[in-house]
């Protein structure tokens, strides 16, 4: 297992310095310059804009620019965003909590809807509740999520008023200090009444949005890893024992519903971050995803840069969970390799 | 309905409040996240409505609702015969507000003004340098090479000298950029080695009182109880954050926000029918224009310029664009600015007229491009959409225009090198003066500097606005800014298109909001009832 | 066995006709094939045509909206079906020119490393490793900002997230196939690399890469829309749906229609493509047909 893993991390390093390369690259090569930005319609003298290049350490060639950026990095230093002064890291940290807590409850929603649906479809394979959910899979599967925000939106806020527009939190009412950057669980640790109520309430659109895509990818996963249970000799065995078939599928569906899951988490990751951009950007959340976008347009070259860092960074790590976790449920993809 | 007590707050200061009354919190709903918080730093008026108008005061200010300038931080001023010495006599008992690691020993003095200015004058100033700072609207306004020196008279008394007379000085004064912030302050966070919590962590005598800032989500504060112009109504204030105008439109009627900033144009019409809000609108001081390369052929010819002008047809544009939220715009500056030449006349929509200009020049089927900027400006919502409507009316006297797009950043650079043919653009003005506009867009000097996006250079012009910017009295150099114009008019090197009307809709509780007209947010006088 | 012979398509094509799902998929997307041909003639308008009379109309059925307007008008007075119409070939052509040069590029890297196996294999999967730790829709956003707003690159951008699942497919069945008794066969009777690679081995890695390349299809053009709503994809007047989407967002507590069409426009045909996606996997999957 010790071998497993290590061999796991070793694999990662290659990786590690392409995405460093990457995000260094991909920053340099955006056109127009943040001073441009910065001045905005009213220009800047040619002196003073090497002035100000030069300050940002803009001036140096390339190569230096890159070693002197890993070399700052090594040090756990990932620069200042240009808009606000304030280091990467502390801009990251900040509007972290906001993304993990929509993350989260997008795939809790996800798996508490998307497994049942899944061994449903699959008990009653070939007829209506199959055909239903994985019709309804499939729909949410193909659905432009941005779009599917804004009906919503439409729907229920606009609508007929039954949640909040968008924000974290009913802020005339409440107040109180950010303890863990999780809102529910500041709510809770507040004390005030009606807070944690608030709070879900706020959570709750964005994270169906959310949970959209992955709840259907989990739906039909679980289907298909059931069916092929199923179909496996010990599970007649054990209906020909007279095993109750609740019981049968319950004992084998855990089994195989925590595989899906676990697969599917980590499969989804990426697209949980790439949806977290647009769900973000429609329900105004403060998170990162938002971050990033608004960096982008603000030419943040540092802001970008290790947005883009700490994303690719948590997606390896996590996928190293995962396979680490996969390794451990299921041991002949440990020893198979 | 539940009321929050702010008994759980950090600040120290905050014993001192009583809980006799609830407390009223009033709810703004702004348009993004504040850049920092030295307005010093910074250009953008998110930040500034942040800062300069709820933790920090200027030595002078505008009055509420006008460009007018009336006294602040200073009491009074004298400028010398020369226009190069100007004397500032100081507010006397004025407290900074404090916190959590600065408790204030002296009330507001000579220093504290030094150091606001000289942090941004001297390059070898202590504090130059910290946070990395750019005084980026200090320099654009040429703030160093105007102020030779800062003196300190006595304890209440300041000279700014120039190196030249510049009129509109006094205007540059109350601009959020020079706020006045605490030298004590800075000395003991210097001492304690922590120098960029002055950036941080701001202390002021302004209104308000920062309680917390959650980047993208709210700013609080809580109204300062010892400001020199009397304690705000509200006890606290709250920005909450909200990029998109649509959803600020929706918090605002289902009552998460009090006031809000920059409705959504195509939202206009249902705000005003909405029994819970009030709408107040004004002229913003701003332009929002289209600029010919005057350098370029056949664009240097006047005729070409005035026929393309005459065939734009504006009031459809104010329509589908600005939805009612503009006017046609007739001179370079806006109407509210002293010195607007209410006399002069507009091009009418007339194809007509402009095929016959166009023969007359000698221009036959003209392929040309018009430059659209990316992004929503407080000039022109929706420029891709005014640049579809324009390429529409050319199309109609024989001119094919192609539409041209960049990213915002890669848009401003390349204009300013000159490489459009015809440009939107636009301009919001800094401090009320026409020379903001006037010399900042179509000066001769400014089309080296790339501001002047048309790269007109016109003597009789440049010879008005130059002479203007020496002379003390307002009335003269109206008289100086108004010819401008009519040789603007007469000369077009833009088509003037619009000025934006700012809207502010707010509910009806909301009591005392006074509307700026550099379209700042300023909440210093506003009450809530109940 | 081969795929193109008239023989599998047949059984191909008798396996997938027992799908309802991807006949309903498959009898949509000629409804929308039919558009993107006949867009000129079918529409009632030019899409960028601006009727400054009839600016915001409502849909017909709707008592404030007017003929020949049937879904209603933009905020410019842009006929909506017309737009939709014509908003459907640049989907189309966005999901077929970035499935092609996904499919073209990563087959050819993925036959190249898997073929040649070393450094060679282990540089490409590495790249690929990096590509695939972006999420895709940032790291295509990214892309796009570094070429500039617009939909060719968009379309490039979108194809280079896509192309890791091509090469580490390709790579797969090369390795898998690469050792088996006809390709040594060939090998033993004198054919070349090239040879080798393309016409021994290649036609019979094409079932997975067919159905991959479907999905694909259908991700591509979530994922046009997507940068289109972002302002980084299409760019305005064009009727692309994404684009319309954005421009449409402000009208939200006010015309419904503009927000509703373009984004039912976009699942239906993105749901109609996975209908055929899905019928066509169980289709070519011999394990499937058990059943």
């Amino acid at each position: 297992m010790l071998r497993f893993i290590l061999q796991k991390i070793l694999l990662l390093i290659p990786t590690f310095i392409g995405i460093t390369l990457a995000a260094f690259m991909f920053v340099r090569l955006l056109p127009g310059d943040p001073v441009t930005i910065l001045t905005g319609e009213r220009g800047v003298d040619p002196e003073r804009r090497a002035a100000m290049m030069a300050q940002l350490g803009l001036d140096q060639p390339l190569p230096l620019q890159y070693l002197d950026y890993v070399g700052k990095l090594l040090q756990g230093d990932f620069g200042q965003s240009l808009a606000t002064h304030r280091p990467v890291t502390e801009e990251f940290f900040a509007r972290l909590p906001a993304t993990l807590e929509l993350a989260l409850f997008a795939i809790l929603i996800a798996i508490a809807l998307g497994v049942p649906a899944g061994i449903l479809a699959a008990v009653k394979r070939g007829r209506w509740p199959d055909h239903l959910v994985m019709g309804v899979a499939l729909t949410g599967y193909s659905m432009p999520i941005f779009w599917w925000g804004l009906l919503l939106i439409m729907l229920f806020s606009t609508g007929l008023g039954w949640t909040p527009v968008s924000g974290r939190l009913d802020i005339i009412n409440y107040y109180f200090e950010p303890v863990t950057g999780f809102m529910v669980i500041d709510a809770w640790l507040s004390g005030e009444r009606g807070a944690v109520a608030s709070a879900l309430r706020h959570l709750l659109l964005p994270s169906i949005v959310l949970s959209t895509i992955p709840m259907a990818v989990i739906a039909r996963q679980t289907r298909s890893a059931m069916l092929e249970v199923l179909g496996e000799d010990y599970v007649r065995t054990a209906y020909a024992k007279g095993l109750p078939t609740w019981r049968v599928i319950l004992v084998h569906a855990l089994r195989n519903a925590l595989i899906t899951v676990v697969t599917v988490i980590g499969l989804q990751i990426g697209v949980l971050m790439a949806g977290a951009v647009l769900t973000e950007t429609i329900f105004a959340w403060p998170g990162i995803g938002k971050w990033m976008i608004e960096a982008i347009a603000r030419r943040d070259y540092p802001a970008v840069q290790g947005g883009l860092l700490f994303i690719a960074v948590l997606v390896m790590v996590v996928n190293l969970i995962v396979d680490l976790l996969y390794g451990w449920i299921n041991p002949r993809v440990r020893d198979g390799r | 309905m539940k009321k929050h007590l702010p008994a759980t707050l950090v600040l120290g200061v905050l014993c001192t409040f009583t809980q006799a009354h609830a407390a009223k919190t009033l709810v703004y709903c702004s348009e993004g996240s504040p850049s920092g918080f030295n307005p010093a730093f910074y250009t953008d008026g998110t930040t500034f409505d942040a800062t300069g108008k709820t933790i920090y005061n200027q030595l002078v200010q505008f009055e509420p609702g006008t460009t007018q300038v009336e006294p602040a931080l200073a009491e009074s001023w004298e400028v010398s015969d020369d226009g190069l010495e100007y004397t500032f006599h100081l507010r006397k008992g004025v407290k900074f507000q404090g916190n959590k690691d600065f408790t204030p020993t002296r009330d507001f003095s000579a220093d504290d003004v030094l150091f606001s200015f000289n942090r941004q004058l001297e390059k070898d100033h202590p504090y130059h340098k910290v946070s990395n700072g750019t005084y980026e609207y200090f320099e654009g306004m040429s703030m160093p090479d105007l102020l030779k020196e800062v003196v300190k008279v006595d304890d209440h008394t300041v000279r700014l000298v120039l190196n030249r007379p510049e009129a509109p000085m006094i205007a540059n004064l109350g601009m959020d950029f020079a706020s006045i912030m605490s030298s004590e302050y800075a000395d003991a966070m210097m001492k304690a080695d922590t120098p960029e919590k002055v950036d941080t962590d701001p202390v002021g005598t302004g209104p308000f009182q920062l309680v917390a800032y959650q980047k993208d989500s709210m700013i609080r504060y809580q109204a300062n109880p010892d400001y020199w112009g009397g304690k705000p109504a509200i006890d606290n204030l709250v920005f909450a954050i909200t990029p998109d105008n649509a959803v600020r439109w929706q918090k605002l009627q289902a009552g998460e926000c009090h006031h809000m900033a920059y409705p959504n144009p195509a939202d206009l019409k249902t705000m005003e029918e909405n029994p819970d809000i009030n709408m107040l609108s004004q002229e913003g001081l701003n332009i929002g224009y289209l600029a010919y390369n005057t350098e370029k052929k056949p664009f240097d010819d006047v005729r070409v310029r005035k026929a393309l002008t005459l065939a734009i047809n504006k009031p459809a544009i104010l329509e589908a664009v600005y939805q009612g939220a503009g006017k046609v715009a007739r001179n370079p500056i806006p109407p509210t600015m002293w010195s607007y030449n209410d006399a002069i006349e507009d091009d009418p929509y007339d194809p007509e007229a402009a095929r016959k200009l166009l023969e007359e020049a000698g221009v036959k089927d003209l392929k040309t491009n018009i430059w659209a900027m990316p992004v929503q400006r407080p000039y022109n919502p929706n420029a891709r959409r005014m640049a579809e409507m324009i390429q529409a009316d050319w199309k109609a006297i024989g001119v094919e225009a192609e539409i041209v797009t960049y990213e915002w950043g890669e848009y401003l650079e390349r204009s300013k090198k000159g490489e459009h043919e015809t440009l939107l653009m636009g301009w919001t003005g800094d401090n009320g003066d026409p020379d903001n506009f006037l010399a900042v867009l179509l000066g001769c000097d400014a089309v080296q500097a790339g501001s002047n996006r048309a790269r007109w250079c016109n003597k009789e012009f440049d010879d008005l606005i130059q002479k203007a910017k020496t002379i003390t009295d307002q009335a003269e150099r109206a008289k100086l800014y108004e010819q401008a114009q009519v040789v603007f008019k007469r000369e077009t090197p833009w088509a003037t298109i619009a000025n934006s009307v700012v809207f502010e809709p707010e509910r009806k509780n909301v009591q005392g909001y006074k509307q700026s007209p550099f379209g700042a947010h300023y909440f210093g006088n506003v009450d809530l009832s109940e | 066995m081969k795929l193109f012979d008239t023989g599998t398509l047949a059984v191909t094509w008798g396996y997938f006709r027992e799908s309802r799902g991807g006949l309903v998929g498959l009898a949509f997307l000629g409804l929308v094939l039919f558009a993107v041909v006949f867009a000129d003639v079918i529409a009632p308008f030019d899409p960028t045509l601006q009727h400054r009379d009839a600016l915001l109309l409502p849909p017909v059925w709707n008592e404030a909206g007017r003929w020949p307007y049937l879904l209603g008008t933009d905020a410019v007075g842009r006929d909506l079906l017309s737009r939709l119409i014509f908003g459907a070939r640049y989907s189309i052509f966005i999901g077929m020119v970035v499935v092609s040069i996904a499919v073209v590029a990563g087959t050819i890297l993925g036959l190249l490393a898997g073929y040649f196996g070393g450094w060679f294999d282990t540089a490409i999967m590495r790249l690929m490793d990096v590509i695939l730790a972006f999420p895709s829709l940032l790291l295509a956003l990214g892309l796009v900002a570094v070429l500039g707003p617009g939909l060719l690159n968009a379309m490039y951008a979108i194809a280079l997230v896509m192309l890791p699942h091509f090469v580490r497919l390709t790579r797969a069945s090369v390795m898998g196939e690469k050792n088996r008794d006809y390709v040594v066969a060939s090998r033993v009777a004198g054919a070349g690399n090239a040879r080798l690679m393309f016409s021994t081995i290649l036609p019979n890695c094409m079932a997975p890469l067919i159905v991959q390349a479907t999905l694909s299809f259908s991700n591509a053009i979530l994922d046009a829309a997507a940068l289109g709503f972002l302002g980084m994809g299409a760019q305005p007047p064009l009727p692309e749906w994404g684009a319309m989407l954005a421009e449409a967002r402000e009208f939200i507590s006010r015309a419904w229609w503009v927000v509703t069409f373009p984004g039912l426009a976009i699942l239906l045909t993105v749901l109609s493509i996975n209908l055929v996606g899905d019928a066509l996997r169980d289709a070519l999957d011999p394990r499937m047909r058990r059943s």
